[in-house]
């Protein structure tokens, strides 16, 4: 069994309000190291065996037409053992 | 004249929209997400509300609904289609409209009579206002900014797309106070105020939002 993971972001020109609160928010815990902070999501599938190509191509797609709206957003697939 | 409103899981303001329909004169039909069925209607209207929840984004689930592959081979033939607040959403996520509705900008959720200014009266939902016409009609939304690619806002302005701006103060951080636009054809219609909210006085802050009715009904007749 293998985990596809597929992580979602805004696009960079992209208003990221969440990101924005989450910055403005570390600040008064006393974290003043962040500059920015964008804010995504992350899909962990779970598939039987190793991931062949073509597994892969079919998640691609998937993020493409579901997991992610391209319009606003870019995804990244990536397999974790 | 039969207009269909479709129910998703999670839509709310179904109900007005067929009420809306009956007022300006229509025949309202209730359409179901889970069928593909559009039982004859001429018109549909994809109402606001939640649908499953706006889990993973706001209308990305709905798109994928039996009835949306009816709805958006019809309007792709020219069937007057209007989607309101989350039915925006879904025709955004459908890609029968460009762009895409995010978490508006003061992460609020935003609820209040909103001024707002006609901008485009050629479509079917908009043909008895008249360009520049001012309007009040209620917003109710979290996730109403209007956003685009560059060229996709240069498209849009150029040919006319935009049919409903903000006036006044942009509540939610839309490019150019975009509050509506229409597709190449001009028959699909997404706006995020709820011209379904304004409809008589008793309830609403106006009845600036009956026109978009009696509008569909009037560009029908006249086919």
């Amino acid at each position: 069994m293998a985990t596809i993971v597929v992580e979602v972001m805004l696009k960079p020109e992209i208003l990221d309000p969440q990101g924005q609160a989450v910055a403005a928010a570390l600040p008064r815990l006393g974290f003043t190291f962040a500059t920015s902070v964008r804010q995504g999501k992350r899909f962990e599938i779970e598939v039987a065996g190793t991931p062949t190509a073509e597994r892969l191509a079919e998640v691609e797609k998937a993020a493409e037409t579901l997991l992610s709206n391209p319009v606003i957003e870019t995804f990244l697939v990536k397999v974790e053992a | 004249m039969r207009i269909g409103v479709v129910t998703f899981p999670g839509s709310l303001d179904d109900s007005s929209a067929l009420r809306a329909i009956r007022l300006a004169g229509g025949v309202p039909v209730p359409l179901f997400h889970a069928s593909d069925d559009l039982k004859e209607v001429e018109a549909v209207v994809l109402p606001g509300g939640f649908s499953y929840g706006d889990y993973l984004r706001c209308g990305a689930i709905s798109r994928f609904a039996p009835i949306m592959s009816s709805v958006i081979i019809a309007a792709e033939h020219g069937f007057p289609v209007l989607g309101i607040c989350n039915g925006f959403q879904i025709l955004c996520e459908s890609h029968l409209l460009p762009g895409a509705l995010t978490r508006n900008q003061g992460l609020h959720f935003v609820c209040t009579d909103q001024p707002l200014t006609v901008e485009n009266n050629t479509t079917p939902w908009t043909s008895g206002y008249t360009k520049g016409d001012r309007l009040v009609i209620p917003i109710k939304n979290g996730e109403g900014s209007f956003q685009a690619s560059a060229e996709t806002l240069h498209q849009l302005e150029s040919e006319g797309r935009v049919v409903l701006r903000y006036a006044g103060t942009n509540p939610n951080g839309s490019k150019n106070d975009i509050a509506g636009i229409t597709n190449a054809r001009g028959n699909v219609v997404g706006v995020m105020p709820h011209p379904e909210q304004a409809i008589e006085s008793l309830t609403g802050p106006s009845t600036d939002g009956l026109t978009f009715f009696t509008s569909v009904l009037h560009s029908l007749v006249g086919r």
